[in-house]
């Protein structure tokens, strides 16, 4: 099989919206076809060679298509757009919306990602060796339909309310992340595993977020229930000990939130509550 | 000279009793024209139907529970994005369409004049600043005063003229159409912690009964001698058991009804004629409303039509929506009027699967089939709140043909269907029937007598639709009645072509009508006299500041109307 490799060609000053570009929508079309596709380049209508040289190389063993996208596409949004199957490499960074919808493959990117990755999605992975930006894994503003499934995986830290109505799957951030992690989630799992700037779980009917680092407090909607040794994260079991609250009360919910017990000593008032 | 001549269509035109005749249509400098010279652009219309344009008597379009409605919900933007063409703006929105869009695809649909129903007194000012923004469509607006304080305490102080004036006063300073009520005390109640579920309650502090205010406001509108009845929503909205209440306020202005004109509309019945006593035995009060209705010629009603899928539902009976929020756990936005009325937004998605959306998909379409007389029952979604108005192809298919509803039919939740009466009805509507109800009843309701139909004079709006008459059989092919009917083939509003094939051609801004009633100097002079000191004790606003100037419409058209006081 053949890779497709896109080279952004120029320094771009304005967005550029780029649903076109996925494994699934470039299957069987030729050089010339794919060259001809319309992207959005702020509000002008052009071709997808005015911003890559686009060629192809060999080498790939894979079934699926492949997608390598090499050079800053940090304001390059909505690459991998309902994409089905296949893979994404991007060597640089990625804009927003990458991977929305999605429903399977997967997509990996070297350097950063912008807000929204993997919003609405389905299926599928992500991985991203840098930072992420807000709302991972969520639902389009206004709406109640989040992350389904797949997961994503970020290395460095990421932005505010992750997994906002998320529905089930996975999000693991190695790095940090900021406020409202999991915001009205009702199911599917939210692991941080460093630090979380707060509001943890905020309106959670389901699902578990898990904090393996320092949280500065606890929202009052949620109750100690009790302290575990381990959780578990798909097939991984994760080390705690980590004490567990239920919540949002607020909303009559029942989703867990993991907090790491040795990172946050100032957590230690809850534990008189325990005993009962 | 602008002449424009149609020529061999099939044309359906109630009120003039033309029923599928094959004729030629002259339209003259934007009206209907005994004939025109050799010069006139032809259309060809043969192996089309013509009708007069559509005229839809209730769907939410404009003012500030629409616009609450876009903000609160981006996510019926995304969904549906029209980009901009030449001749026409972008815009976005399914249930909840921005104002260029909304006049765009009634026009695509042949429609050519449209009601916003509710519009809070104090707020019409945005009420017309949006219509002012929506193209094509000719549009007027009702203002509330079901839950006014000032028309609560006249009527409780016996002053029917006062409060004849003051509704005159108000019509005229809001630009407004015709009197609507919505759940008469109801809102006011709820403001205080109270539901009233019946018609004898009484509003606290105010120490009067939704029955007074129905039976008052429905007098005034005599005495105002104004071109539409009173425009109702009844108490009780909602609630299992309630098309007791339906009917009970249909009844209560029974003997005030006279030379059997109507006068009273119910609107949005699916939402008001519900048997049982809870949620798990809800089944459809249709039948006993359309037995009430068929017997009796004071009423007219129209049945707020389900859609299944997701729409945005806004009205003024905050308490309404606080329940629904409360059954759906959606995000929602009330609002508070002074002095006036309340209003609720909730984003809503009717299910096929659902027990009571079930009921209600059926309590619409049973209502549609089981009134006999045409002329008493329009079709509308209630939009947004049934659905969206661009779902009316699909209400017609299902009135037109029972293979068309039986295809729903046997989607929907089966203990719905085994309760509704819907599946043993054969009736199936003609194309002159749909004609009454889309068009001619409606704009006769409105007293809008140079609408609705395709008479010497008439407004030349004509909607050309793609089907033979002779071969199609609407039973049958009814998908053909549905594509031909959402993108009608020649919309022609005022004599101008503005829509062709479904796409919009022209955008000429329509006019708002407003009636004008006049009542006599002395007691229109006593009246605001008294009038000013209110709006000092009770309004953040002046009276002086309160009325929209004519000049802030766009292109207004003063209806002017005697009034008996």
């Amino acid at each position: 099989m053949k890779e497709i490799v896109l080279t952004v060609k120029k320094t771009l000053n304005v967005p550029v919206e780029c649903s076109e570009i996925s494994p699934s929508s470039l299957a069987g079309k030729t050089l010339d076809q794919i060259r001809a596709m319309e992207v959005w380049e702020g509000n002008r209508r052009n071709s997808l060679e005015d911003i890559f040289n686009i060629k192809e190389e060999d080498g790939i063993t894979s079934e699926d298509h492949a997608l390598r996208i090499v050079g800053d596409a940090s304001i390059i949004r909505k690459i991998g757009y309902r994409m089905t199957g296949g893979s994404i490499t991007i060597e640089g960074n990625a804009g927003m919306y990458l991977g929305e919808e999605m429903s399977g493959g997967s997509i990996t990117v070297s350097g950063n990602a912008g807000a929204w990755l993997g919003s609405k999605m389905k299926g599928g992975t992500i991985e991203v060796k840098g930072n992420a930006g807000d709302f991972i894994g969520s639902s389009y503003r206004g709406s109640r339909k989040g992350m389904k499934g797949g997961t994503i995986i970020v290395h460095g830290n990421a932005g505010t309310e992750i997994g906002c109505w998320m529905r089930n799957g996975t999000i693991r951030i190695k790095g940090s992340s900021g406020i409202f992690p999991g915001m009205h989630m009702s199911n599917g799992t939210i692991y941080i595993e460093k630090d979380c700037s707060g509001r943890a779980g905020a309106q959670i009917t389901g699902g578990k977020v898990i904090i393996g680092g320092y949280v500065p407090s606890i929202l009052p909607s949620f109750n100690v229930e009790e302290v575990r040794e381990r959780v578990k994260v798909g097939e991984e079991k994760i080390t705690g000990p980590f004490y567990v609250f239920t919540g949002d009360l607020n909303e009559e919910g029942n989703g867990k939130l993991f907090i790491n017990m040795a990172k946050n000593p100032h957590l230690k008032w809850c534990e008189e509550y325990l005993e009962l | 000279m602008n002449e424009l001549q149609l020529r061999n269509g099939t044309v359906f035109d109630p009120l003039n009793r033309i029923s599928g005749e094959r004729m030629d249509l002259a339209i003259r400098d934007g009206t209907i024209a005994e004939a025109v010279s050799s010069k006139a652009m032809v259309i060809d219309a043969s192996g089309m139907i013509v009708m007069p344009g559509g005229v839809d008597i209730h769907s939410h379009i404009a003012g500030s529970k629409v616009n609450s409605g876009r903000i609160l919900r981006p996510e019926d933007h995304e969904k549906d994005v029209e980009e901009r063409t030449s001749i026409t703006r972008a815009g976005v929105g399914y249930s909840i369409p921005s104002t260029f869009t909304t006049g765009y695809r009634y026009a695509r649909m042949g429609y050519t004049s449209v009601v916003e129903p509710a519009t809070p007194p104090l707020k019409t000012r945005h009420t017309h600043e949006e219509l002012n923004q929506i193209p094509i469509i000719d549009k007027a607006c009702f203002p509330l005063f079901g839950n006014n304080w000032f028309v609560m305490e006249y009527l409780k102080e016996g002053k029917l003229e006062e409060c004849a004036a003051y509704i005159a006063w108000m019509l005229k300073a809001t630009k407004g159409y015709a009197i609507k009520i919505v759940d008469p005390g109801g809102v006011e109640a709820w403001g205080w912690g109270r539901y009233l579920k019946r018609l004898d309650d009484e509003v606290p502090h105010f120490a009067i009964t939704p029955r007074e205010i129905l039976r008052g406001l429905c007098k005034i509108n005599k005495l105002l001698g104004m071109p539409h009845a009173i425009h109702v929503h009844t108490n009780n909205l909602g609630n299992p058991g309630n098309y007791l209440t339906t009917i009970e306020t249909m009844d209560c202005v029974a003997n005030l009804a006279s030379s059997g004109k109507p006068i009273i509309h119910i609107t949005h019945v699916q939402f008001t004629g519900l048997t049982g006593n809870s949620w798990l035995n809800v089944g459809s009060g249709a039948p006993e409303i359309a037995d009430y209705v068929n017997k009796h010629d004071h009423v007219t009603v129209d049945p707020g039509q389900v859609i299944f899928g997701d729409t945005t539902t806004m009205t003024a009976d905050g308490p309404f929506q606080f329940l629904l929020h409360k059954l759906s756990g959606n995000k929602w936005v009330n609002v508070d009027v002074e002095g006036e009325t309340g209003a609720g937004i909730v984003p809503f998605r009717y299910r096929r699967s659902n027990y009571v959306n079930a009921v209600q998909w059926g309590i619409g379409l049973e209502l549609m089939l089981l009134v006999k007389n045409p002329w008493k029952i329009y079709l509308t979604t209630d939009h947004p709140n049934g659905g969206p108005f661009t779902s009316y192809p699909k209400v017609v298919t299902w009135l037109m043909s029972k293979g068309a509803r039986g295809r729903v039919l046997a989607k929907i939740n089966k203990n719905a269907r085994r309760r509704l009466d819907l599946p043993g009805i054969d009736r199936e509507y003609t194309f002159e029937e749909v004609a009454i109800v889309t068009r001619a009843g409606t704009s006769k309701s409105l007293g809008l007598s140079q609408k609705g139909h395709l008479g010497i004079g008439a407004d030349a709006d004509v909607a050309v639709y793609n089907i033979d008459a002779n071969s199609v059989d609407p039973s049958r092919d009814y998908e053909v009645v549905r594509k031909a009917l959402a993108k009608a083939a020649y919309t022609i509003k005022n004599g101008k072509i503005v829509a062709k094939d479904g796409e919009v051609v022209a955008t000429p801004i329509g006019t708002t009508y407003w009636v004008d009633p006049k009542v006599s100097n002395d007691l229109m002079q006593q009246t605001t006299t008294s009038l000013s000191a209110k709006f000092e004790d009770y309004y953040t606003v002046r009276m002086a500041n309160y009325p929209v100037e004519e000049s802030y419409l766009k292109s207004p058209t003063r209806i002017e109307v005697l009034a008996e006081v």
